[in-house]
Protein backbone atom coordinates (compact mmCIF):
# COMPACT_ATOMS: atom_id res chain seq x y z
CA UNK A 1 0.00 0.00 0.00
CA UNK A 2 1.53 3.62 -1.10
CA UNK A 3 1.75 5.94 2.16
CA UNK A 4 1.97 9.30 1.01
CA UNK A 5 3.66 11.84 3.13
CA UNK A 6 2.37 15.53 4.00
CA UNK A 7 4.20 18.26 5.82
CA UNK A 8 2.32 20.79 7.95
CA UNK A 9 1.28 23.63 7.19
CA UNK A 10 -0.06 22.13 3.62
CA UNK A 11 0.45 23.86 0.52
CA UNK A 12 -1.64 24.15 -2.87
CA UNK A 13 0.35 21.68 -4.78
CA UNK A 14 0.11 19.23 -1.79
CA UNK A 15 -3.66 19.30 -2.18
CA UNK A 16 -3.88 19.48 -5.89
CA UNK A 17 -2.04 15.83 -5.46
CA UNK A 18 -4.39 14.37 -2.96
CA UNK A 19 -6.85 11.87 -4.03
CA UNK A 20 -9.30 10.05 -2.19
CA UNK A 21 -8.22 6.85 -0.70
CA UNK A 22 -4.83 8.13 -0.35
CA UNK A 23 -3.24 7.01 2.91
CA UNK A 24 -0.92 9.95 4.68
CA UNK A 25 1.42 10.69 7.29
CA UNK A 26 1.64 14.01 8.62
CA UNK A 27 4.41 15.72 10.34
CA UNK A 28 4.54 19.31 11.40
CA UNK A 29 2.29 21.22 13.03
CA UNK A 30 -1.88 20.84 13.31
CA UNK A 31 -4.23 22.56 15.60
CA UNK A 32 -7.35 21.17 17.00
CA UNK A 33 -10.48 22.62 17.36
CA UNK A 34 -14.13 21.05 17.97
CA UNK A 35 -17.48 22.53 17.77
CA UNK A 36 -17.19 25.22 20.62
CA UNK A 37 -14.36 27.01 19.35
CA UNK A 38 -15.58 26.49 15.66
CA UNK A 39 -18.33 28.35 16.55
CA UNK A 40 -16.26 31.71 18.54
CA UNK A 41 -13.70 31.67 15.23
CA UNK A 42 -16.53 31.72 12.82
CA UNK A 43 -18.07 34.58 15.02
CA UNK A 44 -15.00 36.39 15.19
CA UNK A 45 -15.00 36.25 11.48
CA UNK A 46 -18.08 37.59 11.21
CA UNK A 47 -17.06 40.52 12.84
CA UNK A 48 -14.26 40.75 10.96
CA UNK A 49 -12.15 40.79 14.18
CA UNK A 50 -8.36 38.91 14.57
CA UNK A 51 -8.55 35.60 14.98
CA UNK A 52 -6.17 33.66 17.70
CA UNK A 53 -4.18 32.01 15.03
CA UNK A 54 -3.40 32.14 11.14
CA UNK A 55 -5.55 29.79 9.46
CA UNK A 56 -3.35 30.10 5.97
CA UNK A 57 -2.33 26.21 5.47
CA UNK A 58 -3.29 24.99 8.22
CA UNK A 59 -4.88 21.68 9.08
CA UNK A 60 -7.38 20.98 11.89
CA UNK A 61 -8.09 18.42 13.85
CA UNK A 62 -11.29 17.48 15.54
CA UNK A 63 -10.24 16.07 18.82
CA UNK A 64 -11.36 16.12 22.79
CA UNK A 65 -8.64 14.21 24.26
CA UNK A 66 -8.68 12.57 27.66
CA UNK A 67 -6.44 14.31 30.09
CA UNK A 68 -2.96 13.71 29.81
CA UNK A 69 -1.12 11.72 33.00
CA UNK A 70 1.61 13.21 34.00
CA UNK A 71 4.41 12.82 32.10
CA UNK A 72 2.18 11.81 29.04
CA UNK A 73 2.47 14.83 25.80
CA UNK A 74 -1.46 14.49 25.31
CA UNK A 75 -3.71 11.68 26.36
CA UNK A 76 -6.24 9.59 24.51
CA UNK A 77 -6.49 11.75 21.19
CA UNK A 78 -8.77 9.83 18.09
CA UNK A 79 -11.04 11.94 15.98
CA UNK A 80 -14.52 13.21 16.69
CA UNK A 81 -17.63 12.92 14.49
CA UNK A 82 -17.04 15.75 11.78
CA UNK A 83 -20.07 16.28 10.69
CA UNK A 84 -21.13 18.42 13.54
CA UNK A 85 -18.60 20.88 12.32
CA UNK A 86 -20.04 21.18 8.88
CA UNK A 87 -22.05 24.66 9.31
CA UNK A 88 -18.21 25.88 10.07
CA UNK A 89 -16.33 24.05 7.69
CA UNK A 90 -16.63 26.63 4.23
CA UNK A 91 -15.81 29.77 6.66
CA UNK A 92 -12.76 27.83 7.86
CA UNK A 93 -11.89 27.18 4.37
CA UNK A 94 -12.42 30.84 3.23
CA UNK A 95 -9.78 31.59 5.45
CA UNK A 96 -7.55 29.69 4.56
CA UNK A 97 -7.75 26.16 6.28
CA UNK A 98 -6.47 23.78 3.71
CA UNK A 99 -7.57 20.61 5.63
CA UNK A 100 -9.82 18.88 8.44
CA UNK A 101 -9.61 15.78 10.05
CA UNK A 102 -11.93 14.16 11.97
CA UNK A 103 -14.46 10.82 10.66
CA UNK A 104 -17.64 10.35 9.08
CA UNK A 105 -19.36 11.89 6.09
CA UNK A 106 -19.60 15.72 5.51
CA UNK A 107 -22.53 17.60 4.14
CA UNK A 108 -22.87 18.39 0.49
CA UNK A 109 -21.96 22.41 1.30
CA UNK A 110 -18.52 21.14 2.83
CA UNK A 111 -17.89 18.95 -0.38
CA UNK A 112 -18.53 22.29 -2.27
CA UNK A 113 -16.68 24.29 0.03
CA UNK A 114 -13.44 22.09 -0.74
CA UNK A 115 -13.20 21.82 -4.12
CA UNK A 116 -14.17 25.73 -4.36
CA UNK A 117 -11.60 26.93 -1.62
CA UNK A 118 -9.41 23.64 -2.69
CA UNK A 119 -9.02 22.35 0.70
CA UNK A 120 -9.30 17.88 1.45
CA UNK A 121 -11.25 16.47 4.04
CA UNK A 122 -9.56 13.62 5.73
CA UNK A 123 -9.82 10.84 8.00
CA UNK A 124 -7.99 9.34 11.35
CA UNK A 125 -8.93 6.18 12.65
CA UNK A 126 -11.95 6.82 14.98
CA UNK A 127 -11.73 4.85 18.17
CA UNK A 128 -7.50 4.55 17.71
CA UNK A 129 -6.68 7.46 20.29
CA UNK A 130 -4.04 5.64 22.46
CA UNK A 131 -1.76 4.80 19.09
CA UNK A 132 -2.69 8.14 17.78
CA UNK A 133 -1.60 10.02 20.91
CA UNK A 134 1.76 8.51 20.50
CA UNK A 135 2.16 10.02 17.06
CA UNK A 136 1.73 13.38 18.74
CA UNK A 137 4.90 15.09 20.13
CA UNK A 138 3.92 18.27 21.85
CA UNK A 139 1.02 20.02 22.58
CA UNK A 140 0.58 23.49 23.64
CA UNK A 141 -2.94 25.79 24.14
CA UNK A 142 -3.44 28.66 21.65
CA UNK A 143 -7.08 29.84 22.57
CA UNK A 144 -9.90 29.52 24.97
CA UNK A 145 -8.34 27.37 27.21
CA UNK A 146 -11.88 27.66 29.27
CA UNK A 147 -13.41 25.12 27.33
CA UNK A 148 -10.80 22.42 28.51
CA UNK A 149 -10.75 19.19 26.35
CA UNK A 150 -12.64 21.65 23.86
CA UNK A 151 -9.76 24.42 23.42
CA UNK A 152 -7.21 25.06 20.04
CA UNK A 153 -3.96 23.36 20.95
CA UNK A 154 -1.18 23.63 19.05
CA UNK A 155 -0.28 19.90 17.90
CA UNK A 156 3.39 18.60 16.58
CA UNK A 157 2.91 15.57 14.89
CA UNK A 158 4.99 12.91 13.56
CA UNK A 159 4.07 9.65 11.15
CA UNK A 160 -0.11 10.79 11.69
CA UNK A 161 -1.79 8.64 10.27
CA UNK A 162 -5.19 9.50 8.03
CA UNK A 163 -6.29 8.67 4.91
CA UNK A 164 -8.13 11.53 2.03
CA UNK A 165 -12.04 10.86 2.25
CA UNK A 166 -13.24 14.64 0.27
CA UNK A 167 -10.74 15.26 -2.71
CA UNK A 168 -10.55 18.76 -4.74
CA UNK A 169 -11.98 17.07 -7.46
CA UNK A 170 -15.60 15.98 -5.86
CA UNK A 171 -14.34 12.39 -4.96
CA UNK A 172 -15.69 10.74 -2.08
CA UNK A 173 -13.84 7.51 -0.45
CA UNK A 174 -16.63 6.87 1.86
CA UNK A 175 -19.43 6.50 -1.45
CA UNK A 176 -16.54 4.76 -3.75
CA UNK A 177 -15.22 2.43 -0.87
CA UNK A 178 -18.77 1.01 -0.21
CA UNK A 179 -20.07 0.93 -3.57
CA UNK A 180 -16.70 -0.96 -4.61
CA UNK A 181 -17.89 -3.33 -1.94
CA UNK A 182 -21.13 -3.69 -1.99
CA UNK A 183 -22.97 -7.21 -2.59
CA UNK A 184 -26.20 -8.39 -3.77
CA UNK A 185 -28.95 -5.86 -3.32
CA UNK A 186 -27.28 -4.03 -1.01
CA UNK A 187 -25.50 -1.26 -3.36
CA UNK A 188 -26.48 2.59 -3.94
CA UNK A 189 -25.80 5.63 -1.27
CA UNK A 190 -24.43 5.12 2.18
CA UNK A 191 -24.04 7.29 5.28
CA UNK A 192 -25.94 10.05 3.64
CA UNK B 1 -29.56 -10.94 55.22
CA UNK B 2 -26.21 -10.00 53.72
CA UNK B 3 -25.19 -6.40 54.90
CA UNK B 4 -22.93 -4.43 52.01
CA UNK B 5 -21.41 -1.12 53.00
CA UNK B 6 -21.95 1.05 49.77
CA UNK B 7 -17.73 2.33 49.80
CA UNK B 8 -17.47 -1.27 48.97
CA UNK B 9 -19.66 -0.49 45.45
CA UNK B 10 -18.36 2.62 45.39
CA UNK B 11 -14.33 1.34 45.05
CA UNK B 12 -15.72 -1.53 42.82
CA UNK B 13 -17.33 1.15 40.32
CA UNK B 14 -14.37 3.37 40.42
CA UNK B 15 -12.06 0.82 39.17
CA UNK B 16 -14.41 -0.79 36.61
CA UNK B 17 -14.48 2.76 35.36
CA UNK B 18 -11.22 2.80 34.56
CA UNK B 19 -10.53 -0.81 33.62
CA UNK B 20 -13.42 -0.56 30.77
CA UNK B 21 -11.66 2.17 29.57
CA UNK B 22 -8.28 0.71 29.54
CA UNK B 23 -8.22 -2.86 28.78
CA UNK B 24 -10.53 -3.80 25.48
CA UNK B 25 -11.88 -7.59 26.72
CA UNK B 26 -10.38 -10.80 24.90
CA UNK B 27 -13.54 -11.40 23.08
CA UNK B 28 -13.08 -7.77 20.78
CA UNK B 29 -9.37 -8.67 20.71
CA UNK B 30 -10.77 -12.22 18.91
CA UNK B 31 -13.41 -10.52 17.08
CA UNK B 32 -10.77 -7.74 15.39
CA UNK B 33 -8.52 -10.66 14.98
CA UNK B 34 -10.84 -12.55 12.63
CA UNK B 35 -12.06 -9.64 11.44
CA UNK B 36 -8.49 -8.74 10.04
CA UNK B 37 -8.31 -12.50 8.10
CA UNK B 38 -11.52 -11.52 6.59
CA UNK B 39 -10.79 -7.80 4.95
CA UNK B 40 -10.40 -8.11 1.58
CA UNK B 41 -9.38 -3.94 1.37
CA UNK B 42 -6.13 -2.95 1.85
CA UNK B 43 -7.09 0.11 3.33
CA UNK B 44 -9.37 -2.05 5.55
CA UNK B 45 -6.96 -4.30 6.80
CA UNK B 46 -4.92 -1.24 7.77
CA UNK B 47 -7.63 0.27 9.57
CA UNK B 48 -7.79 -2.97 11.17
CA UNK B 49 -4.18 -3.81 12.10
CA UNK B 50 -4.32 0.07 13.76
CA UNK B 51 -7.05 -0.83 16.60
CA UNK B 52 -5.00 -4.15 17.41
CA UNK B 53 -1.89 -2.15 17.96
CA UNK B 54 -4.10 0.53 19.69
CA UNK B 55 -5.52 -2.15 22.22
CA UNK B 56 -1.70 -2.99 22.87
CA UNK B 57 -0.72 0.80 23.41
CA UNK B 58 -3.98 1.54 25.46
CA UNK B 59 -3.20 -1.61 27.71
CA UNK B 60 0.47 -0.99 27.73
CA UNK B 61 0.59 2.62 28.69
CA UNK B 62 -2.55 3.05 30.36
CA UNK B 63 -4.12 5.34 28.11
CA UNK B 64 -7.70 5.40 27.25
CA UNK B 65 -8.34 2.94 23.70
CA UNK B 66 -10.67 6.24 22.74
CA UNK B 67 -11.13 9.67 23.83
CA UNK B 68 -14.70 9.18 24.20
CA UNK B 69 -14.91 7.32 27.94
CA UNK B 70 -18.08 7.79 27.42
CA UNK B 71 -21.28 8.01 29.37
CA UNK B 72 -21.02 5.55 32.17
CA UNK B 73 -24.09 3.15 32.16
CA UNK B 74 -24.38 0.16 34.76
CA UNK B 75 -27.45 -2.75 34.60
CA UNK B 76 -27.43 -4.14 38.45
CA UNK B 77 -28.73 -7.04 39.40
CA UNK B 78 -29.42 -7.05 42.98
CA UNK B 79 -29.40 -10.09 45.02
CA UNK B 80 -32.75 -9.42 47.28
CA UNK B 81 -31.04 -10.99 50.01
CA UNK B 82 -28.71 -7.73 50.19
CA UNK B 83 -29.01 -5.07 52.49
CA UNK B 84 -27.53 -1.93 51.09
CA UNK B 85 -25.74 0.10 54.20
CA UNK B 86 -24.35 3.87 53.99
CA UNK B 87 -25.17 6.00 50.85
CA UNK B 88 -27.95 4.65 48.16
CA UNK B 89 -27.17 2.51 45.25
CA UNK B 90 -27.41 5.59 43.13
CA UNK B 91 -24.87 7.78 45.11
CA UNK B 92 -22.43 5.07 45.57
CA UNK B 93 -22.30 3.65 41.93
CA UNK B 94 -22.30 8.44 41.20
CA UNK B 95 -19.56 8.21 43.66
CA UNK B 96 -17.52 5.97 41.82
CA UNK B 97 -17.72 7.42 38.47
CA UNK B 98 -16.37 10.29 40.22
CA UNK B 99 -13.42 8.88 41.73
CA UNK B 100 -12.83 6.68 38.46
CA UNK B 101 -13.53 9.28 35.95
CA UNK B 102 -11.18 12.16 37.72
CA UNK B 103 -8.24 9.92 39.09
CA UNK B 104 -7.82 7.25 36.21
CA UNK B 105 -7.52 10.87 33.61
CA UNK B 106 -10.70 9.85 31.30
CA UNK B 107 -12.47 12.13 29.90
CA UNK B 108 -15.77 14.09 30.89
CA UNK B 109 -18.54 14.00 28.31
CA UNK B 110 -21.71 15.06 30.54
CA UNK B 111 -23.73 17.68 30.31
CA UNK B 112 -25.60 19.00 33.18
CA UNK B 113 -28.81 19.47 31.08
CA UNK B 114 -29.73 18.67 27.66
CA UNK B 115 -30.28 22.35 26.32
CA UNK B 116 -28.71 24.64 28.14
CA UNK B 117 -24.93 22.37 28.25
CA UNK B 118 -22.45 22.61 30.98
CA UNK B 119 -20.36 20.39 31.48
CA UNK B 120 -20.65 18.50 35.23
CA UNK B 121 -17.03 18.19 35.55
CA UNK B 122 -16.92 14.72 36.88
CA UNK B 123 -18.85 12.73 34.64
CA UNK B 124 -21.76 11.91 36.25
CA UNK B 125 -24.65 11.38 36.57
CA UNK B 126 -24.36 7.48 35.21
CA UNK B 127 -27.36 5.74 33.67
CA UNK B 128 -28.54 2.95 35.94
CA UNK B 129 -31.00 -0.09 34.92
CA UNK B 130 -31.65 -2.21 38.05
CA UNK B 131 -33.13 -5.37 38.75
CA UNK B 132 -33.64 -7.82 41.64
CA UNK B 133 -32.75 -11.37 41.32
CA UNK B 134 -32.75 -14.24 44.11
CA UNK B 135 -29.56 -14.84 46.50
CA UNK B 136 -27.63 -12.98 48.17
CA UNK B 137 -24.86 -11.58 45.56
CA UNK B 138 -24.39 -8.21 43.42
CA UNK B 139 -23.28 -8.08 39.83
CA UNK B 140 -22.45 -4.91 38.25
CA UNK B 141 -22.05 -4.54 34.69
CA UNK B 142 -20.32 -1.17 33.47
CA UNK B 143 -20.48 -0.14 29.69
CA UNK B 144 -19.44 3.03 29.10
CA UNK B 145 -20.74 4.39 25.55
CA UNK B 146 -19.65 6.38 23.33
CA UNK B 147 -21.66 9.24 21.41
CA UNK B 148 -20.60 8.64 17.95
CA UNK B 149 -22.43 5.63 17.71
CA UNK B 150 -25.46 6.25 20.28
CA UNK B 151 -25.96 8.90 17.86
CA UNK B 152 -26.60 6.36 14.99
CA UNK B 153 -29.32 4.32 17.09
CA UNK B 154 -32.95 4.28 16.98
CA UNK B 155 -36.35 3.20 18.31
CA UNK B 156 -39.15 1.82 15.79
CA UNK B 157 -42.58 0.80 16.20
CA UNK B 158 -43.82 -1.40 13.69
CA UNK B 159 -46.43 -3.12 12.80
CA UNK B 160 -46.85 -6.83 13.57
CA UNK B 161 -47.43 -7.38 9.67
CA UNK B 162 -43.70 -6.29 9.10
CA UNK B 163 -42.57 -9.48 11.04
CA UNK B 164 -39.28 -10.33 10.78
CA UNK B 165 -38.51 -9.26 7.38
CA UNK B 166 -39.66 -5.68 8.73
CA UNK B 167 -37.46 -6.01 11.54
CA UNK B 168 -34.02 -7.37 9.62
CA UNK B 169 -34.58 -3.86 6.67
CA UNK B 170 -35.09 -1.48 10.06
CA UNK B 171 -32.11 -2.51 11.28
CA UNK B 172 -30.11 -3.00 8.04
CA UNK B 173 -31.32 0.46 6.75
CA UNK B 174 -30.24 1.90 10.08
CA UNK B 175 -26.78 0.61 9.69
CA UNK B 176 -26.89 1.77 5.91
CA UNK B 177 -27.69 5.29 7.00
CA UNK B 178 -24.99 5.61 9.69
CA UNK B 179 -22.82 4.47 7.11
CA UNK B 180 -18.97 5.57 8.74
CA UNK B 181 -20.27 7.78 11.22
CA UNK B 182 -20.32 4.96 14.32
CA UNK B 183 -16.77 3.72 13.72
CA UNK B 184 -17.22 0.42 11.94
CA UNK B 185 -16.60 -2.09 12.20
CA UNK B 186 -19.58 -1.95 15.11
CA UNK B 187 -21.44 -4.13 16.88
CA UNK B 188 -24.97 -4.21 17.24
CA UNK B 189 -27.72 -4.56 19.49
CA UNK B 190 -31.04 -5.24 18.52
CA UNK B 191 -34.07 -4.94 21.08
CA UNK B 192 -37.50 -6.70 19.83
CA UNK B 193 -40.45 -7.00 21.35
CA UNK B 194 -41.97 -5.19 24.84
CA UNK B 195 -43.11 -1.26 25.46
CA UNK B 196 -41.56 1.36 23.25
CA UNK B 197 -39.79 2.24 26.55
CA UNK B 198 -38.35 -1.29 26.90
CA UNK B 199 -36.92 -2.30 23.60
CA UNK B 200 -34.42 0.65 23.84
CA UNK B 201 -32.72 -1.00 26.99
CA UNK B 202 -33.58 -4.81 25.20
CA UNK B 203 -31.12 -3.22 22.50
CA UNK B 204 -28.85 -1.70 25.13
CA UNK B 205 -28.58 -4.78 27.12
CA UNK B 206 -27.94 -6.69 24.05
CA UNK B 207 -24.49 -4.92 23.44
CA UNK B 208 -23.32 -6.81 26.87
CA UNK B 209 -23.34 -10.13 25.62
CA UNK B 210 -19.66 -11.37 24.80
CA UNK B 211 -19.18 -11.57 20.88
CA UNK B 212 -18.46 -14.69 19.89
CA UNK B 213 -21.68 -15.83 21.53
CA UNK B 214 -24.80 -16.19 19.60
CA UNK B 215 -28.70 -16.30 20.66
CA UNK B 216 -28.95 -19.58 22.72
CA UNK B 217 -32.63 -19.83 20.68
CA UNK B 218 -31.98 -21.28 17.29
CA UNK B 219 -34.45 -19.29 15.17
CA UNK B 220 -32.56 -16.12 17.16
CA UNK B 221 -29.32 -17.17 16.09
CA UNK B 222 -30.16 -18.02 12.98
CA UNK B 223 -31.60 -14.04 12.45
CA UNK B 224 -28.23 -12.54 13.91
CA UNK B 225 -25.97 -14.24 11.23
CA UNK B 226 -28.44 -13.47 8.76
CA UNK B 227 -28.71 -9.93 9.75
CA UNK B 228 -25.02 -9.82 9.80
CA UNK B 229 -24.92 -11.06 6.68
CA UNK B 230 -26.54 -8.58 5.13
CA UNK B 231 -24.94 -5.70 6.80
CA UNK B 232 -21.54 -6.89 5.79
CA UNK B 233 -22.64 -7.15 2.06
CA UNK B 234 -23.16 -3.18 2.27
CA UNK B 235 -19.16 -3.02 1.67
CA UNK B 236 -19.13 0.03 4.08
CA UNK B 237 -16.06 -1.61 5.43
CA UNK B 238 -13.64 -0.66 8.52
CA UNK B 239 -14.04 3.28 9.59
CA UNK B 240 -16.37 3.50 5.97
CA UNK B 241 -13.67 3.55 3.72
CA UNK B 242 -15.17 0.33 2.04
CA UNK B 243 -14.66 -3.43 2.84
CA UNK B 244 -16.08 -6.60 3.88
CA UNK B 245 -16.40 -6.26 7.61
CA UNK B 246 -18.59 -3.66 8.08
CA UNK B 247 -19.95 -4.94 11.95
CA UNK B 248 -18.30 -7.70 14.06
CA UNK B 249 -21.52 -8.79 15.53
CA UNK B 250 -25.54 -8.67 16.11
CA UNK B 251 -26.98 -9.63 19.07
CA UNK B 252 -30.68 -9.46 19.26
CA UNK B 253 -32.55 -9.37 22.92
CA UNK B 254 -36.32 -10.16 22.85
CA UNK B 255 -39.61 -9.61 25.36
CA UNK B 256 -43.02 -10.80 24.66
CA UNK B 257 -45.13 -8.37 22.71
CA UNK B 258 -48.46 -6.43 22.82
CA UNK B 259 -51.18 -8.19 20.11
CA UNK B 260 -51.35 -5.10 18.21
CA UNK B 261 -47.30 -4.03 18.28
CA UNK B 262 -43.76 -4.88 17.37
CA UNK B 263 -41.53 -2.44 19.02
CA UNK B 264 -38.14 -3.14 17.46
CA UNK B 265 -34.84 -0.93 18.51
CA UNK B 266 -31.22 -0.77 17.53
CA UNK B 267 -28.62 0.32 19.67
CA UNK B 268 -25.03 1.00 17.76
CA UNK B 269 -21.70 0.44 19.12
CA UNK B 270 -17.46 1.11 17.91
CA UNK B 271 -15.63 -1.46 17.92
CA UNK B 272 -14.26 -0.37 21.21
CA UNK B 273 -17.38 -2.48 22.69
CA UNK B 274 -16.39 -2.26 26.45
CA UNK B 275 -18.27 -3.92 28.88
CA UNK B 276 -16.91 -5.09 32.18
CA UNK B 277 -18.55 -7.49 34.70
CA UNK B 278 -18.73 -7.66 38.42
CA UNK B 279 -19.66 -9.88 41.21
CA UNK B 280 -19.51 -8.58 44.41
Amino acid sequence: MEIKRLQAPLTDEDVRQLKAGDNVLIDGVIYTARDAAHKKLVELMEKGEPLPLDLKGQIIYYVGPTPARPGQVIGSAGPTTSGRMDPYTPQMLAHGMKACIGKGSRSEKVVEALKEYKGVYLAAVGGAGALLSKRITRCEPVAYPELGAEAIYRLEVKDFPAVVINDIYGNDLYREGAQAYARGDETGEVGK
Amino acid sequence: MRELDSAVITAQVAEMCQEANIVLGQDVVEALTRALEMEESPTGKAVLSQLLENIDIARREEIPLCQDTGFAVFFVEWGQEVLLKGDTLEEAINEGVRRGYTQGYLRKSIVEDPLRRVNTGDNTPAVIHMRMIPGDKVKITFAPKGGGSENMSAVKMLKPADGEQGVVDFVVGQVKAAGPNPCPPIVVGVGIGGTFDQVAVLAKKALLRPLGRSHPDPYYAELEKKILARINDLGIGPQGFGGRVTALAVHIETFPSHIASLAAAVNINCHASRHLERII
